[in-house]
């Protein structure tokens, strides 16, 4: 649906202005020259791909930064930002990609510490429950935050924001928790807020919602500007060109590959929740055959985190068959005797799960590798030097790069990390692959590698289990995918056969037992 | 029987005081293992300055102020200088029986100024309940005093509400704008007069004396009191008591001589303590929803 | 301006060697006022305290008397300490450690034979183990934070230890004194020569360059490392944190009741109500002091050796409380913790929010 044009009267200055924004992290810059101008009522673009200083420019907008050199103008006055809470006052709000929340509190007590002034939490909630009704967004004030899902913890975010009466509501990548169903909600009452006369920023690397949504777009790239844009004018390869440039290894075309024996078999796998906050698991059934990538896709907070641990072993199954590696009962076995049978694993977090953040590498190589066969490790006796050697190697393979020769892990941007850790178990040759979020808050770069890595490994025989929350990620990568919600898995169907829209409903639950469903469909109601 | 209450009420109290002020801080999310050191600190300050100028008053104030004064170094060391809060803690409580040992030197066996209890005509010399309700020293009403105003304070106010959210998810309440250091001083300053305070009343009123390390565990538990207490300021006056009851058990069935070796007896509010921590610790849901999730961990804001 | 600090990319090799050196001499520093408002000579006082002690072969003796068990229990507490489980109760450990092995010679008093001493260390250092895994059992099984657990036993065992050398097991020849028989020939510890110097400073020397070689080259020493610093990484790797609570405790609790039994059946020779002048709690400084390293914990004995010994010359040449130890003890604690800082932080000087001025101090600093 083409977007209206955005009407501004050519008198007026912008709402918000910046020009010649720059910061510097040492000798980093982080934004470099940035300029743009955002009108009321305006929805625009910041447009760029991780590690391009979106977040950067908008956290220098909202006064958690201080820019080394430019000015800032609202409302065709120069100002300055000193601090979050002098860009709420002039009516700049923002919804962070990272939520401000606060688990063991309320939603009310949530936006009464955001809001200044005496606490009364009853017509506060009143207020609330009336606000976020009116903008499609609803919200029970009396409800622990612990207990929301991440596109209801969303909304508190918003709905904060939106009881300040701002002029510019600023939004860090919002849709990368939510459905696709709950997204258009999103753009509905962006929408409604826009035609208001609120302005919206709008950061994203997504190209067909800057389609669907923006006005203008501006586009970042290792932070300077390469250029302003009306999206509508732009196709969704046009936007790539600019946000990326040409230094993008391309995926290659994937053949179908040779489907073979069962790797890995999940069985009616049940498991209690990971705390008073967890998703417990219910009754998955999954099979994943040499030489195939399937994927589960699912939004954050849906029970990825106690499936991963289930498969990897970190937690017990629930019965013995519950998971099998190549015909073996492992439900039972620890996650040494997994890897043993040829298993690899890459969980979510790199720093303090993947990778001790303080130890070297040849120390985070030892971590899941001195059993596996290396010779790292002799009657109890570590051989560093072995450690060593393979750190190097995987270093070199991967291209991670380092500023000394055996850094420590924390030392490592995000894109090199994570190369390194997906590296460290490719270098193995496992036969089976159970990697979750392969690529998140990574360059594009080392993304691309990693995937083709992964291809290449699913091209080489080995079997692939790849958990994502990035559909454009899984439609590139997956043979087969299934959809993960409230802890139970969809059936995994090939990737031809299912649509985005499909995939949005199975992500909403459509897939759920009945009496599951009636309490979904109630509380998104 | 009127006896027994009486000594409960005063075993209770410096139990009360100090877990008070340590619940605050640990809302906050810091875990200040220094309460013996600060509790024992002010006992010798208010005994001194009770002697040296012969009025209670000084020595209450000064019980307050020695404890503020190691809340203030154990402030220093974890939120601005960021040491280990496990390791300061004890490096405080050791620091504490220590310097108080020395200060105390020349004070003990020298008899000390008494803490009177109040007396309301007609009300205190009513029947039984006359000196228990009316009848106690200033401190104890204070201590009930404190109770209400940190369960109200806590609960039903901003500043409250702002310790909550600092101690449950420092990182959010940095990203609002709160000053999360700032609230940590204040709230550690807050437990050090609370325990300063309970320290005075040992030395005050509990016994007009000062004897060596005359805390004798109580600040530890104290601190296995918060934990019991799930963090709720009404659990913890209703902890005290009962601590406060078992401690004074022990004594008063010795003087039964009914010839249970008096060791045992002195044992068992230390045995009492691990049982109530195996307790309430055992049922994970109920700690893992209570407690400041932040507790413990230092707050190094991203620049 | 503000002062802040900032994490530095990697930990300094620099500080970690300086840091205890630093928090030595300022301790000192701070020693020396503290003895000048006692209205001392801040020199002298400072002399007797540090320099008098190693100044003969009696006090070097006797240095090596006391370091021994600092020792023995520091390294046991730098492991647990590293893999972050924080057992407080070492004095409890050593307590329970000297009760089991005194046990020996109490009940079989007339037996002789070498089998004797190495019964008595071994149930010296059962004992203290099996102590230490009440916290760890509490600790894994119900969750109960060990800090307080292992505490409150210290006063369960001191009152225990208490109760047996007033009461069941006191020498019925010793006039009602409250203390047990007099140990002797093989339930006494060997010295060497006519010295005070027993085979317990062996065994702490010998077990701090075992753990020294466990920490840093085997597999076990690498779990430790890994739970203390990243548990959910430890697990991803395979460990478990229960073994771990478990070796660390029954492993600390294991040598301080070695160590106890050592203190008992060394310098001693009989039980009494009071087992050691406070060695467990003396063995946390220990710990620190020696960067929880079992090399460093050697030096770090040494160190706070001296400080006893020096505590009790300065009470008898200066008349200065022996209380002055413990401050000492303290203080030096709180030094330690504060130099460590900055080997992990760099401190900067900060300008305010202006951006022209940071960017000045900046290009100063050559950043």
């Amino acid at each position: 649906m083409p977007k209206a044009p955005h009407k501004q009267s050519t008198n007026e200055a912008p709402l918000l202005e910046v020009q010649h924004i720059t910061k510097m992290y040492g000798d980093l810059a982080a934004n470099s020259d940035v300029s743009l101008a955002i009108s009321k009522g305006e929805i625009h673009a910041l447009l760029g791909e991780n590690g391009a200083g979106k977040s950067t420019l908008v956290k220098v907008i909202y006064g958690s930064l201080q820019p080394t050199l430019g000015e800032i103008y609202w409302q065709g006055e120069k100002i300055t930002i000193t601090n979050p809470a002098a860009a709420r006052e002039l009516g700049i709000g923002m919804v962070f990609q990272h939520f401000s929340l606060f688990d063991a509190l309320t939603v009310a007590e949530n936006i009464a510490l955001a809001l200044p002034g005496k606490l009364d939490l009853a017509t506060l909630s009143d207020k609330i429950s009336t606000v976020s009704r009116d903008y499609g967004l609803p919200l029970e004030p009396t409800a622990h935050v612990a207990d929301l899902s991440v596109g209801e913890r969303q909304r508190i975010e918003i709905v904060r924001c939106l009881l300040q009466e701002p002029k510019l509501l600023i939004m860090d990548e919002p849709t990368a928790v939510l459905t696709p169903q709950e997204a258009e909600q999103l753009f509905l009452t962006l929408d409604r807020l826009a035609s208001e006369g609120c302005a919206v920023l709008y950061i994203s690397h997504r190209l067909e919602e800057i389609k669907r949504l923006c006005h203008n777009a501006t586009i970042l790239r290792h932070g300077k500007v390469v250029g302003h844009v009306d999206p509508q004018k732009e196709t969704a390869n046009s936007l790539a060109n600019l946000m990326v440039g040409s230094d993008i290894h391309t995926i290659g075309s994937r053949t179908a590959n040779v489907r073979g024996e069962v790797v890995l078999a999940i069985n009616d796998l049940s498991a209690p929740p990971d705390g008073p906050f967890g998703v417990a698991l219910k009754d998955v059934n999954l099979d994943v055959h040499s030489g195939e990538i399937v994927a589960v896709a699912g939004v954050a907070g849906n029970g990825q985190g106690e499936f991963f641990d289930a498969i990897s072993g970190e937690r017990a199954g629930n019965t013995p068959q519950a998971v099998k590696i190549n015909g073996n009962d492992v439900g039972n076995l620890g996650i040494v005797a997994r890897r043993k049978m040829g298993a690899a694993f890459v969980p979510e977090e790199r720093l303090g799960h993947g990778a001790v953040p303080e130890f070297s590498l040849s120390d985070n190589v030892i971590l899941t590798r001195y059993a596996t066969g290396d010779a790292i490790v002799a009657s109890g006796v570590i051989d560093n030097t072995v450690a060593n050697d393979i750190q190097i190697r995987v270093s070199d393979d991967f291209d991670v790069r380092k500023g000394v020769p055996n850094p420590e892990a924390r030392s490592l941007s995000g894109g090199n990390l994570q190369k390194f850790v997906v590296g460290r178990e490719l270098d193995r040759e496992p036969v089976l692959m159970v990697i979750n979020q392969p690529t998140w808050g990574v360059d594009a770069g080392a993304a691309a590698l990693i995937r083709q890595a992964l291809i290449d490994l699913a091209g080489r025989g080995a079997a692939i289990l790849l958990i994502s929350q990035d559909l454009d990620e899984i439609f590139e990568t997956a043979d087969r995918i299934a959809v993960i919600s409230r802890g139970q898995l969809s059936d995994a169907r090939p990737s031809g056969d299912l649509t985005l829209e499909e995939i949005g409903l199975m992500m909403a639950g459509a897939h759920e037992k009945s009496d599951d469903k009636e309490n979904s469909e109630a509380v998104s109601a | 029987m009127e006896a027994i209450i009486l000594t409960i009420i005063t075993a209770a109290t410096p139990l009360l005081l100090a877990a008070m002020g340590e619940l605050v801080v640990e809302r906050s999310g810091v875990l200040n293992l220094g309460v013996e050191g600060m509790m024992v600190v002010g006992a010798v300050c208010a005994f001194g300055a009770a002697l040296g100028t012969g009025s209670i008053v000084f020595g209450i104030l000064a019980g307050i102020a020695g404890g503020m004064l190691m809340g203030l170094l154990f402030a220093i060391m974890t939120q601005t200088f960021l040491s280990n809060q496990v390791a300061t803690g004890l490096a405080l409580t050791l620091l504490g029986l220590g310097v108080s040992g020395l200060i105390g030197e020349s004070f003990v066996g020298q008899p000390g100024v008494k803490l009177g209890q109040i007396h309301i005509p007609l009300l205190s010399d009513l029947p039984v309940i006359g000196r228990i309700v009316f009848g106690q020293d200033v401190l104890v009403y204070g201590s009930f005093a404190l109770m209400i105003a940190t369960s109200y304070v806590l609960f039903k106010t901003r500043t409250g509400l702002i310790v909550r959210a600092v101690g449950g998810n420092h990182h959010s309440a940095h990203a609002l704008g709160y000053n999360v250091v700032g609230v940590r001083y204040a709230a550690i300053l807050f437990g050090g007069a609370c325990s300063g305070l309970a320290g005075a009343y040992l030395s005050l009123a509990y016994t007009p004396q000062w004897v060596e390390n005359m805390t004798a565990g109580r600040g530890w538990i104290a601190l296995a009191l918060v934990v019991f207490a799930s963090w709720m300021p009404v659990r913890v006056m209703i902890g005290a008591y009962l601590f406060g009851t078992v401690w004074i058990m022990g004594l008063f069935v010795q003087a039964m001589g009914y010839g249970i070796p008096s060791q045992l007896l002195s044992s068992l509010p230390y045995l009492v303590t691990i049982a109530a921590l195996v307790i309430i610790s055992g049922n994970r849901t109920l700690t893992k929803i209570n407690s400041p999730a932040m507790i413990g961990q230092p707050f190094v804001p991203d620049r | 301006m503000k002062i802040i600090l900032e994490k530095r990319p990697f930990k300094s090799k620099k500080m970690a060697l300086l840091s205890p050196l630093l928090a030595i001499g300022l301790t000192v520093f701070f020693g020396g006022i503290i003895f000048a408002m006692l209205g001392l000579n801040p020199f002298r006082a400072l002399y007797v305290y540090f320099i008098e002690p190693v100044t003969s072969w009696w006090s070097i003796e006797e240095l090596i008397v006391k370091a021994a068990p600092l020792i023995l229990i520091g390294v046991g507490l730098a492991i647990c300490f590293e893999a972050k489980v924080w057992n407080i109760g070492a004095e409890g450990q050593l307590t329970m450690g000297a009760l089991a092995g005194s046990m020996i010679p109490i009940f079989f008093t007339g037996w002789q034979s070498p089998l004797v001493l190495v019964a008595m260390l071994v149930l010296g250092a059962l004992g203290g183990a099996l102590f230490g895994a009440i916290p760890a059992f509490l600790k894994t099984r119900f969750n109960a934070n060990e800090i307080l657990t292992s505490l409150m036993l210290v006063y369960v065992a001191q009152l225990l230890a208490d109760w047996l050398v007033r009461g069941p097991w006191r020498d019925p020849g010793g006039f009602n004194f409250p203390k047990s028989v007099t140990f002797e020939g093989w339930q006494v510890l060997p010295t060497f020569g006519d010295g005070r110097v027993h085979i317990g400073a062996i065994l702490a020397v010998v077990a701090a360059l075992v753990l020294a070689f466990m920490m840093a080259k085997t597999l076990k020493g690498f779990e430790i490392r890994i739970m203390g610093n990243a548990p959910r990484a430890g697990m991803f790797s395979g460990f478990s944190p229960k073994k771990t609570i478990w070796f660390s405790m029954l492993l600390s609790g294991g040598l301080a009741g070695l160590a106890g039994i050592c203190e008992i059946a060394g310098p001693s020779g009989h039980l009494q109500p009071s087992i050691s002048p406070g060695y467990g709690f003396t063995a946390i400084i220990v710990a620190f002091l020696g960067r929880l390293n079992p090399i460093g914990v050697i030096f770090a004995g040494v160190m706070l050796a001296i400080s006893y010994l020096g505590g009790e010359a300065a009470q008898i040449d200066l008349g200065v409380s022996a209380r002055i130890s413990q401050v000492f003890q303290g203080m030096l604690l709180f030094f330690i913790l504060a130099c460590d800082t900055l080997i992990i932080y760099r401190i900067r000087l900060m300008a305010g929010s202006d951006p022209k001025t940071t960017r000045k101090i900046m290009a100063e600093a050559g950043d």
